[in-house]
């Protein structure tokens, strides 16, 4: 959706080089799953920012609403109630799009230019680029992207790739009351939760983490979790996600493999005529045709 | 708040009870982060439900609705029992060492001088002993049984663990271990801070709730210190402003006390109110009003309730409802519908269209009413909202902040000072044209504005800070002008009982000064690290940011804590991070006391002040699921509040437990504020629907599913919602017998773009806090069932 031309690393189902004249610097947001306190700001301030506004729902028992993500809601809170040894939590985790550094979507989309990754590592979908396939939502470990009933196209959090590209920071980290987002490079966030994780420590979560799962290449959405070991308690976080296995091969052999064959094809067609001429009906069998038409 | 919002980030312990800031004070709750990211401070939770400030919590611990009282009672005794006090400070800065006279008696359940008639006590025998020169006599040893320290630990020494378990379905090791993260800021240069809202004040017992607390930090020495203190968040966005210019019926602006009937003259109010200091060298804090006989006088109670009983008597005509939506907000909708239908007019100033503006409307069976029996004349002005015009924002932390208008405000909407000056002009041509009863004070009336029928923000600011009418002089040298007469007032200090001054409310004097408007004030320089920031904004009284901040040092004026310190004694002045809330020339040596508003000059361990008793005690809410108050099993007159007002008629419609057998709690949610945001589309999308929350035992019993609709009934009417079933709030062992609690939230009305519901209001009792008023909504009684 944005227009940072020159920031364009990769570009969905296109094989001409991007540009790479200009150096831009890693970005990374981290969600700090035990400071949040699920108050939905960050999902007032993504309806505000990028004017999208989802239907007044109803209410399913849960706290969670909108109840799901949508072309409206890019973003949504998790809450899980956790209970072990007699000890309850309450787990309040932000949903939306990861930003992996090897993106599933991307890499599953056959709409030229419909899905690009700037240099900065955000994920961003070109509307206007791409034809409502859907294959960005199967390439997805995270399943994230979701299609819009109205236009059919492919909607999902953009990072406020238009708020980054002029030096801010995401609407949704700029409304955080609590701290609980936090945006710069990824070098700092990985500092912060560095940080975050020996505190946590102290208080007894001995296994909190850092989420940057090696699966996509890390991502640029990270959580910082009480319980890293365990990302599915946290509303079935994917423990290990990777891009499904039917990308590669649709990407990285079957479509080759049916470019080559189409290819062969087309050449062994201008072999036959090279060789053989145009493929000429001749007079009698031209007769003969006709003779059948009559009858 | 005794302190401020930034100053949470300097406390060891961040204590939430009474109160749910993650929810309901999202924005302050960074400074909680902030805490715990940088001190390491603790965050402990206690509260009948597991709220999102639970969820960020380092403990948990829950308790039955309205049983506050018995816990913080029960911590008052672990901290005297196990020796957890300051005792310097508790020497020094407490009422502990005074004398009470030794008529006092709690006897039974009931303080002496109760008459139950009345439900009223007479406070004859709660004084203090006097000597001769009328001072209070003292024992530095604390060892008279008759010394207010003696009568605390008697007093709480009922407060066991096992009883405490036992009336609040804490768990005991749960209950101790609360016990224990308080106890450890009995060190001098360890604070907590307490951060409660309406879950102690909606109580019958809401006053005394917050007392309890008060009698805790200051036997930890945690008043007055950085990162400590006793602090109440606001929560409209300007009730603090609001309850400072007097939202009180019995308040003149700055909490001084309305005139009452009995009360002929000044010389009467005066005497009746000016302080004589009760130990020596104590500060006095004196009063005056030069046109006394113009000030409305009291003929009794005129708070909310004893307002809307008014009402329902037929004895009220008209209503202006500004800013203010009593269908939803009053306890008993029922009864406060009645009471608006026996009007002849209302008005309703509001920037939306309230609830309370079409109580006469039918709204299915939201608002079921037959307009044809309503006569009422309603009125509808539309008012601006606070970002379409200019003024001055109260935070909880007393910090008066100008904020600039955001917006032209949408059709015919005009200020609320616009609307309220056109009526009082028109008021005013009518008494010159027609005279009345007692016109004096409406023609005369100061009205300097440059265009009287629009007063600006500017104009009423200056006015409220005050100005010198005179030249007002230096009293040590009478020949020296210290504010010409046009100027604007440094502070309350320059204020004058000769004429010579004017001032709307003494407590916000200066906050407009020659300098200019210190309230648009933004420089965050912060020097000691402490988030002070004395250039930002104008903090009432006089710029102070910490309120007793002498006590933040020890009697020679040296910090108990001199990584914090926010004031100390230069040896010739008293000086540092913060304006001294003491004489600054008054050395240590005088011995004037740190809580400068108390005749004592110190903190009340024993306040005989309260209309229900000097020290805190353990009563039911009004609606118990218990049939006898365990503490006083034997005297019925000791289950609920004895001292607390119960109109005729409200009596009766208190349901019982053997009907209504489940506690109910009623509370906000931080995707909503009040009953305004459910008029507000993002906010109606994030929480859409009404629900109420119920525990999975509950759930089971009563076969109700995740998600069902159902109908919860209190004797005075029903609502119905979606069923939250929840891990969250636990059925409690209560004095034997199973408790379960029903969480209400109170968004939701038939009025605005959240899916239309039901007033929550339509469930809550008719009674409130003996001392304040403020209704039971925390705490009563309800059934719940499969709509």
């Amino acid at each position: 959706m944005a227009l940072q031309s020159l920031d364009i690393a990769r570009r969905s189902a296109t094989t001409t080089s991007s540009p790479s004249v200009r150096q831009t610097t890693e970005i990374a947001k981290l969600i700090d799953v035990s400071a949040c306190i699920g108050c939905k700001a960050c999902q007032a301030a993504c309806m505000e920012w990028n004017d999208i506004r989802d239907d007044v729902g109803w209410n399913f028992g849960i706290y969670d609403n909108p109840t799901n993500l949508s072309e409206n809601s890019w973003t949504v809170m998790r809450f899980a109630e956790v209970e072990e040894a007699g000890r309850l939590e309450w787990l309040i985790r932000k949903d939306g799009c990861m930003h992996c550094a090897d993106p599933g979507c991307l890499k599953s989309c056959p709409a030229p230019g419909a899905i690009v990754q700037y240099a900065n590592g955000i994920v961003d979908f070109h509307e206007e680029n791409c034809i409502g396939c859907g294959y960005c939502v199967t390439g997805c470990p995270f399943n994230v992207p979701r299609l819009s009933q109205k236009d059919g196209k492919a909607y999902k959090c953009t990072f406020c790739s238009d708020r980054v590209a002029v030096g801010q920071a995401p609407a949704c980290v700029k409304a955080c009351p609590t701290g609980a987002l936090q945006y710069g490079t990824k070098e700092q966030m990985k500092d912060h939760a560095a940080k975050r994780v020996k505190d946590l420590n102290e208080r007894g979560f001995k296994s909190a983490g850092l989420y940057d799962p090696p699966g996509v290449g890390g991502t640029h959405v990270m959580y910082v979790l009480h319980h890293a070991d365990r990302p599915q308690l946290y509303s079935n976080l994917p423990a290990d996600p990777g891009i499904s296995p039917m990308v590669p091969l649709w990407k990285g052999i079957a479509k080759p493999l049916a470019t080559a064959t189409m290819a062969l094809v087309g050449l062994a067609g201008l072999f036959h005529y090279v060789m053989k001429g145009p493929n000429e009906v001749s007079k009698e069998t031209e007769k003969e045709l006709e003779k059948e038409e009559a009858v | 708040m005794t302190n401020h919002w930034v100053d949470i980030k300097n406390a060891d312990l961040v204590l939430i009870m009474g109160g749910n800031a993650a929810e309901a004070h999202t924005c302050g709750f960074k400074w909680v982060q902030e805490a715990k990211q940088t001190r390491k401070a603790k965050l402990v939770v206690v509260d009948p439900r597991f709220t999102r400030s639970a969820a960020v919590a380092d403990y948990y611990a829950p308790l039955r609705a309205g049983s506050d009282i018995a816990f913080l009672g029960g911590v008052i005794n672990y901290l005297l029992a196990n020796d957890k006090i300051h005792h310097e400070y508790v020497k020094a800065y407490t009422n502990a060492s005074f004398l009470i006279n030794p008529d006092f008696k709690f006897e039974d359940g009931l303080f002496s001088g109760y008459d139950a008639e009345k439900r009223k006590y007479d406070k004859a025998t709660w004084g203090y002993q006097l000597d001769k020169d009328g001072y209070v006599k003292v024992d530095e040893t604390l060892q008279d049984p008759n010394c207010a320290f003696q009568l605390l630990k008697q007093h709480y020494g009922r407060y066991t663990p096992e009883l405490v378990s036992k009336v609040t379905g804490t768990p005991k090791d749960a209950f101790l271990k609360v016990c224990e993260h308080i106890a450890e800021t009995a060190a001098p240069n360890k604070t907590m801070t307490i951060l409660y809202a309406l879950g102690w004040t909606q109580h019958s017992v809401g006053s005394q709730n917050i007392r309890t607390m008060a009698i805790i930090q200051t036997l930890l020495g945690n008043m007055g210190m950085a990162g400590g203190g006793i602090n109440a968040l606001r929560g409209h966005a300007n009730v603090q402003g609001i309850t400072d210019q007097c939202l009180f019926g019995a308040n003149l602006p700055g909490y001084l006390t309305n005139p009452l009937e009995k009360d002929k003259t000044v010389d009467d109010y005066l005497t009746a109110r000016t302080p004589k200091p009760l130990r020596p060298n104590q500060m006095n804090v004196p009063q005056s009003y030069p046109k006394y006989d113009w000030l409305p006088k009291l003929d009794g109670a005129y708070d909310t309730l004893a307002l809307f009983e008014k009402m329902h008597q037929g004895k009220i005509n008209g209503f202006v409802c500004q800013g203010f939506n009593p269908l939803a907000s009053v306890a008993n909708k029922k009864k406060v519908g009645d009471a608006l239908a026996k009007l002849k007019y209302l008005v309703v100033i509001d920037p939306l269209a309230t609830d309370t503006s079409e109580f006469w409307k039918p709204h299915g069976e939201f608002n079921e009413v037959d307009a044809a029996k309503v006569p009422t004349e309603v009125f509808r002005l539309p008012s601006t909202c606070f970002a379409e015009e200019t003024g001055s924002f109260t935070n909880s932390g007393r910090v008066i902040q100008w904020h600039w208008k955001a917006a032209d405000a949408p059709g015919e909407a005009m200020s609320d000072r616009e609307i309220v000056a056109g009526l009082f002009l028109k008021l005013k041509e009518m008494y010159a044209k027609d005279g009345g009863a007692l016109p004096d004070p409406i023609l005369n009336v100061t009205w300097p504005y440059r265009i009287a029928a629009k007063p600006t923000p500017e104009e009423l600011a200056m006015e409220i800070s005050g100005k010198a009418l005179g030249d007002v002089f230096d009293p040590k040298d009478k020949t020296k002008v210290l504010v010409k007469a046009g100027e604007q007032l440094a502070g309350f200090a320059q204020l004058r009982d000769d004429g010579s001054t004017a001032c709307g409310n003494w407590i916000y004097g200066g906050s407009w000064s020659q300098a200019g408007n210190l309230m648009a004030r933004r420089d965050n320089a912060d020097p000691s690290g402490l988030g002070q920031t004395l250039n930002w904004g104008y903090a009432w009284p006089a710029n102070r940011r910490i309120i007793y901040n002498r006590a933040s040092c020890d009697p020679a004026g040296k910090p108990w804590d001199p990584k914090r310190t926010v004031l100390k004694w230069s040896g010739e002045k008293w000086a540092g991070n913060d304006i001294p809330d003491m004489r600054p020339d008054a050395a240590p040596d005088q011995g004037v006391g740190p809580f400068i508003m108390n005749p004592e000059g110190v903190a009340r361990l024993f306040a005989a002040g309260m209309a229900d008793g000097p020290f805190p005690e353990h009563y039911e809410p009004f609606e118990t699921p218990l049939d006898k108050n365990p503490f006083h099993p034997g005297n019925p007159k000791a289950l609920s509040n004895p001292a607390a007002r119960v109109y005729k008629g409200d009596m009766e419609v208190f349901g019982k437990a053997k009907d209504f057998p489940y506690v109910a709690t009623t509370y906000r949610l931080v995707e909503h504020f009040h009953f305004w945001t459910k008029h507000a589309r993002i906010n109606a999308v994030l929480q859409p629907e009404q629900f109420v929350e119920i525990g999975e035992e509950l759930a089971k019993e009563k076969g109700i599913a995740n998600g069902d609709k159902v109908k919860v009934r209190s004797n005075r009417g029903f609502i119905k919602a979606i069923a939250v079933v929840t891990k969250r709030i636990k059925a409690l062992d209560v004095d034997g017998k199973k408790v379960h609690t029903v969480g209400i939230p109170i968004h939701w009305g038939f009025k605005g773009l959240t899916k239309p519901g039901f007033i929550t209001n339509t469930l809550t009792p008719f009674v409130g806090d003996a001392n304040a008023q403020t209704p039971e909504f925390k705490a009563f009684l309800v059934n719940i069932e499969r709509a």
